[in-house]
């Protein structure tokens, strides 16, 4: 890796920057080899742990055991294939897909339609319900684990997709009323007054207006609670116990390094692991400045 | 403007406010009567027993020691993964020399930043279930190396010395790259030519950092060490994935305690609802104490 300077380097710099610039450059020197090797060293142990696990996952369980360093003979895709169909990797990734797809979609109709009023609209008792929506935020989820357990069960929803659905479009509700509250407040009023005068009715207004012009902030605030509701565990392990064939993929995955401890079966864990990693990194490498930007956008208002 | 508007308050806030109140509101409310009884879970019979369960949990030894190790994350994981977030943010924004003096990024900051970012878009539960491969004893690419490298290999999660350590040191790895990116959007926020005229009276880049960019980041900061205290305070997934627990309770945390009281072998869903509203408190003054305690004048660039 070099860390030479290219000689284009100061060509568009203004002399008297570059005046100022040339005290400092013999500390730049150090402090630049000494930077890159800290940043090289974390981008190492951040893909290490991945690219191992991509690699261990053709290998035959002998040869995991025999060298962590050493690579496959062979490609093995029937690791995969067991871990897609034995461990039925495949369908609990099916089942994650429909829940979340739910989910989101709940969330962020419920999330969208009461930030729009909380937003625009000014009624009785506006002030409470706001907070006792926002106030959510300040609740772990393990304090309600017990009752949630039972409101749950007695709805006839335990072990059902719909209840799991239902619960992570409740307690998504907080973040995702804040964050739109506070992103449809900056939206032009002009625009809504405008079309009010037209002789627009509130509902058109609403989804033919202001949910396209808030398109930005619902893209953020759907990528946020994509990954949160795709990634979650604990409200499946509670709210799923049972019918092994409803679970999703964390508690598939879960499941599966619990078998492989009894039975040895290492590839078959690496293998499901990768099938499992695999598209989100492929979608977030497609969209990571969407992504990022989306997931540091909810902190950083 | 004020014609046919309740119909669509009435529309648009009743059923998010049904969804709330019933899976939301009600459980909290319902968790905080729970504690006060003796409910052993199944049966319907829970006896009201007042503070008893509190007081049970004073002289709890378990959750004492579930309690330990969670103040040791909540005392190391955001101090470290702070630092570590504003270090190789700092190289990634202005740790280069082309261009403008001190402005601008190294080189490959793009890609540094993709391949940091990653932890953040993996669920806990592969993290976890990764983490738990590499610190196998055998097999494992932790020991692999260190023993090529003809360096001892202890046995890490199998240890009760080391294996709070291991998941602690998880715990980092997986928040780091998002902190990074944090902070990266944060201090590209802040306008140029302040550094440009920093740099021009004559500032060394150590001065710039600590005299202008840590004190303009502020705000973020106090925001991640909020997040990362909350987070240091369950660590449920990791815990429950990587140890268990164990061994012999040594990285045992407070959630995993809850959940095991609740979900376990018993269902003592009175006592473990106690637990939980000693969990809300805690994180309730773990906020309130940052927002205090970070209390600074609010700097906008207009």
């Amino acid at each position: 890796m070099t860390i030479l300077e290219p000689p284009v380097a100061a060509q568009d710099t203004g002399a008297p920057v570059a005046a100022a610039d040339r005290p400092v450059r013999r500390e730049l020197g150090v402090a630049n080899l000494f930077s890159h090797g800290f940043l090289l060293l974390w981008g190492a142990l951040t893909a290490l742990p991945l690219l191992w696990m991509f690699v261990t996952s053709f290998k035959s369980n002998g040869e995991i055991l025999a060298d962590p360093w050493g690579l496959p003979a062979a490609l093995r895709f029937d690791n995969w294939v067991r871990a897609w169909t034995e461990a039925q990797i495949g369908r609990y990734f099916l089942n994650s897909a429909v829940v979340v797809a739910g989910s989101v979609t709940l969330t962020m109709l419920m999330g969208a339609t009461a930030a729009y009023v909380f937003a625009r609209y000014e009624f009785r008792g506006k002030q409470v319900l706001y907070y006792l929506f926002v106030g959510g935020l300040m609740f772990p989820v393990f304090l309600a684990l017990v009752p949630l357990f039972f409101v749950v069960r007695n709805a006839g929803l335990f072990g059902t997709w719909t209840g799991l659905i239902l619960v992570y479009a409740a307690y998504s509700l907080p973040f995702t009323v804040f964050f739109l509250t506070a992103f449809f407040r900056t939206l032009p009023t002009a625009v809504a007054e405008a079309a009010l005068v037209d002789g627009c009715g509130h509902f058109r207004l609403f989804f033919q207006v202001m949910l396209p012009m808030a398109r930005p902030g619902l893209i953020s605030v759907g990528i946020f609670n994509f990954l949160s509701h795709w990634n979650q565990f604990l409200l499946p392990q509670v709210l799923m116990q049972g019918d092994d064939s409803k679970w999703v993929l964390a508690q598939g995955l879960a499941a599966l390094a619990v078998s492989q401890g009894y039975a040895g079966d290492y590839s078959q864990l690496f293998a499901g692991l990768t099938i499992a990693v695999l598209p989100v990194l492929a979608v977030y490498v497609m969209f990571q400045r969407q992504i990022q930007s989306g997931l540091t956008a909810g902190q950083l208002k | 403007m004020r014609h046919g508007k309740y119909p669509l308050i009435i529309t648009f806030l009743v059923p998010p406010l049904l969804l709330y109140g019933v899976f939301v509101v009600s459980p909290y409310l319902q968790a905080f009567q729970i504690s006060t009884t003796d409910w052993l879970g199944y049966s319907a019979d829970a006896n009201p027993v007042g503070l008893d369960n509190f007081r049970t949990l004073l002289h709890d030894g378990y959750l004492w020691n579930a309690l330990k190790n969670n103040a040791l994350l909540l005392a190391v994981v955001p101090v470290v993964t702070i630092i570590l977030g504003l270090f190789f943010a700092t190289m990634l924004n202005m740790g280069g020399r082309r261009g403008r003096a001190g402005v601008s990024g190294v080189r490959g900051t793009s890609v540094y930043r993709t391949v940091y970012f990653f932890p953040q878009v993996l669920s806990v539960v592969i993290i976890a279930l990764l983490w738990k491969e590499v610190y196998h004893p055998n097999s494992g690419l932790l020991n692999g190396t260190l023993g090529a490298l003809g360096l001892p290999t202890p046995s890490w999660l199998g240890d009760p010395r080391t294996a709070f350590w291991c998941v602690l040191a998880v715990m980092v790895w997986s928040n780091v790259g998002f902190y990074v990116v944090l902070f990266g959007a944060a201090m590209s926020a802040i306008p140029r030519d302040i550094y440009e005229a920093v740099m021009l009276d004559g500032a060394s880049r150590s001065v710039t950092l600590r005299k202008i960019t840590i004190p303009l980041l502020w705000d973020t900061v106090q925001v991640a060490w909020i997040y990362l205290a909350i987070a240091a305070l369950d660590a449920f997934v990791l815990v429950q994935l990587m140890t268990n627990g164990g061994p012999n309770f040594s990285s045992d945390v407070i959630g995993l305690r809850m959940y095991d009281t609740a979900f376990g072998s018993e269902t003592k869903f009175g006592y473990a609802s106690a637990i939980g509203v000693v969990m809300f408190f805690l994180t309730l003054s773990v906020a309130v104490l940052a927002l205090r305690a970070g209390r600074r004048d609010r700097i906008e660039y207009s």
